[in-house]
């Protein structure tokens, strides 16, 4: 395991696609698409950009699953807080 | 008793295929997780209030994105350096690691330069002139809660890094606890990336 940590990702290949995605993302705000695929095109990059952060940069790739678990655990919770707060957000 | 007991513990190290490595790096992680969630319910509690809201503002028109997005390209870079540094004293280059993490604090401090500047004139220019304020529309209200946690986050993770840059330096931190530092420091980079998607462009 150990072996595998000493042996960095390419760190710099890295932060390149994040700056382009980053491009993107403001690029595709003043293209005036769509409010839906707009949202759902931001977010999409926006989960890419955290995920690249968290496995590279945080090494998630290169751990043991017990850290990956703890890492997805606040999101599981965080849809479960969306679905329970569903009723206030489309009342009737 | 106490001979079985040694024995026993001799034998069997208890480790499970989900030991960690590091112990300390699953410190920090479950200390993000829990701070993860705050992060979560305040965004999804300002998604909410947002979507119930009859009128909201177009972020990008009130707060503008030019200078947001300079800051986060500021945050990346200074992840960069980060990462960087922490390959640097894994390899034993002291002077090296020593730049980046000055660099990486540097980042950190225009950034919060960059946000003071930016709160000043909002709070003095823009909301005026958009007729909000701060106590009575939610719109303001919700982005100053955020990204004002946030921010304290970013100050949090300038002082930990000084800290950790001057205990290199006197010998008494080595990279493992750089790289504990560095899981911090990229989370704060993490949630700005989602902080500026859902706040400013969306």
């Amino acid at each position: 395991m150990s072996s595998t940590t000493h042996s960095h990702p390419n760190y710099l290949r890295i932060f390149w696609i994040l700056l382009v995605l980053t491009i993107v993302e403001v690029g595709i705000t003043y293209l005036g698409l769509p409010k839906m695929l707009l949202a759902a095109l931001l977010v999409t990059l926006a989960v890419w950009k955290a995920s690249l952060v968290a496995m590279h940069f945080m090494h998630l790739k290169f751990e043991k699953k017990t850290l990956t678990i703890v890492a997805i655990a606040p999101f599981v919770l965080c849809v479960f807080l969306i679905l329970m707060l569903l009723p206030d957000i489309f009342p009737r | 008793m106490t001979e079985a007991v040694a024995v026993h513990g001799a034998v069997e190290p208890a480790e499970t295929p989900l030991t960690p490595e590091s112990w300390g790096k699953l410190g920090m992680w479950l200390f993000l997780a829990g701070d993860a969630m705050s992060f979560g319910c305040l965004i999804v509690g300002y998604g909410i209030v947002r979507y119930a809201s009859k009128t909201w503002p177009v972020p990008s028109v009130v707060l503008g994105i030019n200078l947001t997005a300079l800051m986060t390209f500021l945050l990346i870079v200074s992840s960069v350096t980060m990462v960087l540094g922490l390959a640097a004293l894994q390899e034993g280059d002291r002077p090296r690691f020593k730049k980046f993490m000055g660099l990486t604090i540097l980042g950190g401090l225009i950034f919060l330069g960059l946000q003071a500047y930016e709160w000043t004139h909002l709070i003095t220019h823009t909301l005026p002139e958009h007729n909000l304020s701060f106590s009575k529309d939610l719109f303001a209200t919700t982005f100053f809660v955020l990204t004002g946690f946030h921010g304290m986050h970013v100050t949090g993770g300038v002082i930990y890094n000084a800290c950790v840059l001057a205990a290199v330096s006197r010998g008494r931190y080595q990279a493992k606890h750089v790289e504990i530092a560095g899981l911090y420091w990229h989370f704060v980079d993490l949630v700005w990336i989602l902080i500026f998607t859902f706040v400013y462009l969306l």
